[in-house]
């Protein structure tokens, strides 16, 4: 009865085969750990949830101590921020992280199937290579490409910024993709290969439509890291090519420390990631652990 | 005439070998059947190569130059002399020291937390899907809004929700600390550990759903104890997966410019390698000093990557076809 109990609020499979007396853990247990779930959930959401909140009041109730939960609603802080001229930033980097997405994927997925499908020789040696290049912090190549983009009439130029997180995210995607497409049966290809199938089309009909799910996640993350990029585009670019996280910190340091105005800056840049991010949740987790441990 | 040694040594290799052609054509065959697995990669392998190795190979040579921007005809060759400016610099050092201090705590930290919550959230419980979905929130904040949130809307003095809620906890007389001023670094690793923490967790719950499931319900009808199926089963299993998460976190944390950047601009010493190299090259325009500091920087990351990719590539031989 008291297992009964147990499995509607969920604890492991321990009704089971009939075996519900050999490991019964007391229900009080399982609603502790589901409360102390929610608890810690709620404990890593809250700052956005705040960040959310204080976006919509007026600065005055934005800065109050201690803090009120309900305020009435303004949206005096979105007002400033689209008043400042977001639109440039923003679609700079929509620009830029969608076309470097595009741009890794199509470069990274034929390596990948070099890696894993038809692997060249040592391809574990350039696979490793892909990823020490991962080591090099971006902070020391960027003054030699600071000075070509100088000399190259580059600079504040949103296809140097392109080339540039294009080659960021490639090692990763490449990392990814070659994981996916160990997955793809060989004999799949070996089909392909007697049907005459160029490599092209063997890439595109055979191979792409099965592992889709690795290119979504591959693509998301390559998105996700492009959009965030802050120290590049801090550098490279100054107006006409200047990205949503460099606007941010301008937005902040000129218009004063007004919290609304913060909140509601931050909310907005970071509505395209929390977006796709919730949206394709599954793709991120089987991304981010590459299915590269099986 | 390097390819004909390496046409045999490509037909030599049984990797090679997987249609049973016979030796003659075979020779020919392997040749071009070695560039044709070749040029799917080439692409994306120069174009690395060229983007990463390249920029690298520059900031060395300019690292023995004198070139400071403000002074343009001083510019020439300076020997070891960054070099020995950086190692005695003040600041370099505890530029150093603080990327260690960041990066050891951030990701220790977020490594622990997000095996805990990884393991609380790996049962079926009401609301699971929404406590994930809460979970992930902090890592899809872009990090400079993310920075920018816990300096002016948490951190605060005056109007932050932590002393906000002290005011609310004990009244008028509650103490108001200044978080980032008194203390700068607990500060950064806080906000670093809050978006981080999910990135592990994500991964570490990946590892633990593709736990068999049978296994550890045979080990429980027989007996055993929670504590000792976690430990000699659901640890060993998830080695792989702490490996791994804690290789991506630790290049990411390195690396970390946003938070340093936004939260403390890099006062009261909590100037990372990161910060450090912008502000020399950038704000005091000593390309000289700042290219020697990258280096120093890439010397110091190598050092930690050859353990760590180490650690990776035992994945890759084990998970290798």
């Amino acid at each position: 009865m008291s297992t009964q109990t147990t499995a509607t609020t969920g604890t492991t499979t321990t009704t089971v085969g009939g075996r519900t007396y050999r490991q019964p853990k007391p229900p009080r247990r399982g609603v502790f750990l589901t409360v102390l779930a929610w608890v810690v959930g709620l404990l890593f959401f809250f700052p956005v949830l705040w960040m959310v909140l204080v976006s919509f009041r007026a600065e005055t109730d934005a800065a109050s101590n201690p803090p009120e939960l309900f305020a009435p609603i303004s949206l005096e802080g979105y007002r400033t921020f689209f008043e400042a001229g977001p639109w440039p930033p923003l679609l700079n980097s929509m620009t830029a992280s969608l076309v470097s997405t595009a741009l890794v994927i199509l470069l990274a997925f034929p390596a990948a199937y070099a890696l894993s499908i038809r692997p060249v020789k040592k391809w574990t040696d350039v696979l490793f290579f892909f990823l020490s290049t991962k080591m090099l912090p971006i902070v020391a190549g960027i003054l030699p490409i600071y000075l070509f983009a100088q000399a190259t009439n580059l600079l504040d130029n949103i296809w140097l910024l392109i080339i540039l997180y294009t080659s960021m995210n490639m090692p990763i995607a490449v990392w990814m993709l070659q994981s996916f497409l160990a997955e793809v049966p060989v004999e799949m290809l070996e089909a392909a290969q007697v049907d005459g199938a160029s490599l092209l089309t063997t890439l595109r009909q055979v191979v792409a439509p099965v592992v889709m799910p690795g290119i979504a996640s591959a693509a998301l993350i390559c998105f996700i890291f492009s959009w965030n990029e802050l120290l590049l585009a801090r550098v490279l670019t100054s107006t006409v090519a200047s990205t949503a996280p460099v606007f941010l910190t301008s937005f902040v340091t000129s218009q004063g420390l007004f919290l609304a105005k913060v909140c509601a800056a931050s909310f907005v840049v970071s509505l395209p990631v929390l977006a796709a991010g919730f949206a394709a949740q599954d793709k991120l987790v089987q991304g981010l652990s590459m299915g590269a441990v099986k | 005439m390097s390819s004909s040694t390496d046409t045999t040594s490509v037909g030599t290799n049984p990797e090679e070998g997987r249609s049973g052609v016979t030796p003659p054509a075979r020779r020919v065959r392997t040749r071009s059947d070695s560039w044709q697995r070749r040029i799917p990669l080439l692409p994306a392998l120069i174009f690395v190569i060229v983007m990463t190795q390249l920029p690298f190979l520059g900031t060395i040579i300019i690292s023995f130059m004198n070139w400071n921007a403000y002074y343009p005809d001083e510019r020439g060759f300076a020997g070891f002399s960054n070099f020995a400016r950086v190692f005695t610099d003040v600041n370099a050092r505890s530029a150093v020291l603080v990327t260690i201090l960041i990066t050891v705590a951030t990701v220790l930290i977020s490594l622990v937390l997000g095996l805990a919550i990884a393991l609380l959230l790996d049962r079926k419980f009401r609301g699971q899907g929404i406590v994930r979905t809460m979970m992930i929130a902090p890592f899809l904040v872009v990090p400079v809004a993310a920075a920018l949130l816990w300096k002016h809307a948490l951190y605060n003095p005056e109007y932050g929700l932590f002393n906000g809620l002290l005011t609310l906890v004990l009244g008028e007389n509650a103490p108001q600390p200044d978080w980032v001023g008194s203390m700068p670094l607990p500060a950064l690793v806080a906000a670093l550990v809050w978006q981080w923490t999910p990135f592990m967790m994500l991964i570490l719950l990946a590892g633990l759903q593709s736990r068999p499931l049978d296994v550890v319900e045979a080990a429980r009808i027989d007996g055993a104890s929670e504590f000792r199926i976690f430990t000699s089963m659901t640890l060993p299993h998830l080695r792989q997966y702490i490996e791994l998460s804690t290789l991506l976190g630790t290049i990411y944390v390195v690396q970390n410019f946003d938070h340093v950047f936004t939260i403390t601009a890099g006062a009261t010493g909590t100037a990372n390698l990161p910060y450090f190299i912008y502000q020399t090259f950038y704000t005091a325009q000593d390309y000289g000093r700042a290219s020697a500091a990258g280096v120093v920087t890439v010397l110091g990351t190598l050092i930690v990557a050859m353990f760590a990719l180490r650690t990776a590539f035992a994945i890759f031989k084990e998970e290798g076809r």
